[in-house]
């Protein structure tokens, strides 16, 4: 039992500007469940992704070694072929081909010019009841759920042979009876003599199947606990992964708290695909004037698509609740509504869903207020080049002019166009999606300033965070969102990283306590 | 002031330009070394313009297409074979009044549009898809109308709305006289405007190109009006057709470049999701830009059976990818956001002059295809390369 089959010795990743892993050291045993946690961004998927190849041999340091020969992978294939199987979070497979022929893509059976569909699809059989799943390997994906198709990525893992299972937050869009079969599938393949890798921040789920866990925070091994030792307990793995203090990381700000500006009751929101599917479950939320709120939760929590359904509908289906601005009742069924009660989204994916990226500085601050420009609909360039330099100077973007395209500016400074942009569109109500992912901490302070600026002009900011300390550090009051539910409420002074953690670990009545 | 749009930026921003010019002036060398007239003579050159007319009113509305994603339209030239045969129909066969026809010609166009944009906005059917099925039943609609016939010829009160000479007169020299002095105005016109925007700007301290470069532009631009005006006044004077074109062209780009919801084209080409979370009705700007290509269709069709005094069942075949092409070689994106009205106009006249200068020359029609292809491919291409370039460095 204990011999090792895996070893990752003093593994160093730096991505331009940031280190993401410093020196991290892992080892697994043979036929263990060896667990790993940390907060989002603590580098649990960095390290994976070296492991499985995808970062290839080079572009890290450290060495990898399996059954105790150094191995140097430069792609996906190299580590299947030792074994080493990664089944990712978002789900890789082809929702239109079948079970089966997901199963074994890229690794067809037969000849390049001639497929076996017969071995194909009783080896799929066997390999389905070998997961438990009943559903035959004829059924096209798209129709199975979420569950099952989680149980064909491991169906899929187990074709190729595979030594050591990867899972990277199997149980992320589970719910509680799949993940607890999930859960009770490792298991049982432990008792065979295989060995899995859990990637997870569910620490019941955690609790429930490792044999070991790691904790890692910041791109560094804090500590790796063994069953045998001691007894897991929840307390101290939450203390090992939020474990750090808040500096002067973020500006002081002097609340000026006035009247509620808005208002959300009951707010229900069911996910836009899969029927019957509650993304948000009755949430009540407040916000006043001159306050900075924050929502808290882990990813997949529901906090991203709770904010859009706020903003126009943008995201969801049956939406149900109430919503007041200054008391009184809106219905905003589209993005122009929302603009035009003064709400403004800054979404989380600024490349994505904010902003243009092959246009100007210029053309995307006027963007949402095109009517600030303009005089019966046509744009005074002259005022749109002004309005832009006033917001370029009030955020201090850095560029050579309003001219330049916003692709060629750094992550921070995008991000100061994406608000810029939604601060010329003169909001009352701002909600703030992750406002400083990806960015330096340099450039995060000045974000944080600007938030403060917008409190102290008496704005109301919501603003979603996966990191705590950000949280707790600019916000004046918190809500915890777990499982598209609000779990916790609680002020500037009551909060802390392990209040909202437990917050968060208790309301999940996740698989290792039913 | 700084001057930051330096000589380098200039030149890439009009390098589409520069190789029209280059390709008009190979052409020139090639026609004159062999002996077989010049690309400039005043006919051609009025002969230019009527030939390319439909190419430039069709791509003005193709961009717009373009620009909302990369999305085409297919079905062109069956419109225009339609509208066409509804306008033959009308005006020849049924003697109907000229006004009211052409006006149910445009309101049809405009109908086959809408009807198409709904397909593709509102229900988001590939524009590729409904524009493809548009092609074969517009095409069928107007085989039925014309019943597999010609119409022709049309009446002269009708053509003369679309390719006749303005002044109206039949004396060589006062026809150069007014046409030249039209030129003249022209450029004054576009002189005076350049330098009080020049004005304007430095006294509210934007950036302004260097004064050179101002002078410049207004000198060969100025150049170049008068020299077209002056070989048109040496044949019959300014076509009618140009005035149409002038008309559309200078809308169309005042459109994208200056209002609200030509903002919203591009908007969307370059990010729709963006584009829908800033408040941009983006199945509104994807319906207007197919219902207005509707629109510009049938004044392609009014424009061409005029031109070719008969309404054909052929008519129309293949103008969709003359269209296109001119976009593209404009320096259009084929995905959406990029390009102006003015490029594709560019596109349009080295179409023109590639079909026009390879007939002169006597190249086999066959070959003259296969040229084009190469050359839309190779616009692409540097797009593509040019924009990849930028990324790297």
């Amino acid at each position: 039992m204990d011999t090792l089959l895996l070893e990752m010795r003093n593994i160093t990743k730096t991505f331009p500007g940031v280190k993401a892993l410093s020196n991290v050291s892992l080892d697994v045993r043979q036929g263990e469940i060896h667990a790993i946690v940390g907060e989002n961004g603590a580098g649990k998927s960095t390290l994976m992704n070296i492991l499985s190849g995808v970062y290839p041999s080079g572009t890290f340091d450290g060495e990898i070694m399996v059954h105790g020969q150094q191995c140097h992978f430069h792609s996906i294939k190299e580590s299947e072929e030792k074994g080493i199987v990664i089944i990712h979070q978002e789900l890789a497979l082809v929702p239109y081909l079948t079970i089966a022929e997901n199963m074994f893509l890229g690794n067809e059976q037969g000849h390049v010019f001639r497929i076996d569909w017969d071995k194909t699809y009783s080896r799929a059989d066997e390999l389905l009841a070998l997961v438990g799943l009943e559903e035959s390997s004829k059924t096209s994906i798209k129709d199975i759920g979420v569950g099952k198709q989680q149980l064909v990525e491991i169906a899929k893992a187990m074709a190729k042979n595979v030594k050591v299972l990867i899972l990277d937050e199997p149980t992320a869009s589970l719910n509680d009876t799949e993940a607890k079969k999930l859960l009770d599938l490792l298991l049982q393949f432990k008792s065979r003599g295989m060995t899995s890798i859990l990637i997870s921040h569910k620490l019941n789920e955690v609790s429930y199947v490792a044999d070991r866990i790691t904790v890692i925070r910041d791109g560094e091994v804090i500590t790796t606990m063994d069953k045998q030792e001691e007894r897991f307990e929840e307390n101290k793995i939450i203390k090992a992964m939020v474990g750090r203090n808040i500096s002067d990381r973020f500006p002081k700000r002097k609340a000026l708290i006035g009247g509620i500006s808005l208002e959300v009751e009951n707010w229900t929101v069911y996910h836009p695909l899969y029927e019957g599917r509650k993304v948000c479950e009755d949430i009540n939320v407040k916000v006043h004037r001159g306050e900075v709120v924050g929502i808290s939760g882990l990813m997949g929590a529901g906090r991203t698509e709770f904010a859009m359904s706020l903003f126009g509908k943008s995201y969801g289906r049956n939406i149900t609740g109430t919503m007041r601005i200054n008391g009184k009742p809106v219905e905003l069924n589209t993005v122009r509504a929302a603009i035009d009660n003064k709400l403004a989204y800054v979404t989380e994916d600024r490349k994505g869903n904010g902003l243009i990226l092959s246009k100007t500085i210029m053309e995307n601050t006027t963007l949402a207020n095109l009517k600030g420009v303009s005089t019966h609909q046509v744009i005074d360039p002259d005022l749109e080049l002004q309005v832009s330099k006033e917001v370029v100077e009030k955020l201090h973007t850095k560029c050579s002019s309003v001219r330049e395209e916003v692709n060629n500016l750094s992550g921070g400074n995008q991000q100061k166009v994406l608000l810029g942009k939604w601060i010329f569109a003169q909001p009352e109500i701002l909600l703030l999606d992750e406002p400083t992912r990806g960015i330096d901490v340099g450039a995060k302070y000045e974000i944080y300033c600007i938030i403060n600026q917008l409190a102290e002009e008496g704005k109301s900011v919501l603003v979603i965070s996966s990191e705590m300390p950000e949280i707790l550090g600019i916000c004046d009051r918190i809500y915890v969102l777990s499982e598209g539910k609000i779990v916790g409420e609680m002020t500037q002074k009551e909060a802390s990283q392990e209040a909202i953690m437990t917050c968060i670990v208790q309301n999940q009545k996740g698989a290792g306590q039913s | 002031m700084i001057h930051n749009l330096g000589i380098k930026e200039t030149l890439k921003k009009n390098s589409m330009l520069l190789v029209l010019l280059a390709t008009m002036v190979l052409f020139q060398v090639l026609i004159t070394s062999g002996g077989r007239g010049s690309l400039f003579a005043p006919a051609n050159i009025s002969n230019l313009i009527s030939q390319n007319a439909y190419v430039v009113i069709l791509a003005s509305g193709m961009l717009l297409c373009i620009l909302t994603g990369g999305n085409i339209d297919l079905s062109v030239g069956s419109v225009v074979a339609l509208v066409g045969a509804l306008a033959g129909t009308l005006v020849v066969n049924l003697h109907w009044n000229i006004y009211l026809s052409i006006l149910i010609c445009l309101i049809t166009g405009l109908a086959i549009g809408a009807w198409q944009g709904f397909w593709i906005a509102y229900i988001r059917i590939p524009p590729f898809i409904v524009t493809l099925a548009g092609m074969l039943l517009w095409r069928g609609v107007a085989l039925l109308i014309l019943n597999g016939l010609t119409i022709s010829p049309f009446p002269e009160a009708y053509t003369r709305y679309f390719t006749s000479f303005v002044p109206k007169v039949d004396d060589p020299s006062t026809i150069f006289a007014i046409t030249f002095t039209v030129g003249i105005i022209v450029s004054i016109i576009f002189g005076v405007w350049s330098f009080f925007d020049r004005y304007t700007k430095t006294k509210k301290g934007y950036q302004t190109e260097a004064l050179v470069f101002t002078i410049i532009r207004v000198a060969l631009l100025s150049a170049a009006v008068l020299v077209v005006f002056g070989l048109l006044g040496m044949h019959k004077g300014i076509p009618v057709v140009l005035i149409l074109l002038a008309v559309i062209v200078l809308g169309y780009s005042y459109f994208t470049s200056r209002t609200v919801p030509g903002r919203h084209l591009y908007a969307m080409g370059g990010n729709e999701k963006a584009a829908k979370l800033s408040g941009i009705d983006t199945n509104k700007v994807l319906f207007f830009a197919y219902a207005n290509m509707g629109f510009l269709s049938a004044v392609a069709a009014l424009v061409g059976v005029a031109r070719f005094n008969s309404a054909a069942p052929t008519a129309g075949t293949n103008y969709e990818m003359d269209a296109i092409g001119s976009c593209f070689i404009g320096g259009a994106s084929a995905y959406g956001g990029t390009g102006t009205v003015g490029g594709a106009i560019i596109g349009a006249i080295f179409m023109g002059v590639l079909n026009n200068g390879m007939s002169i020359l006597g190249i086999d029609a066959n070959w003259q295809r296969a040229v084009k292809g190469i050359v839309v491919l190779a616009a692409v291409v540097f797009d593509v390369l040019s924009k990849k370039r930028v990324k790297s460095s």
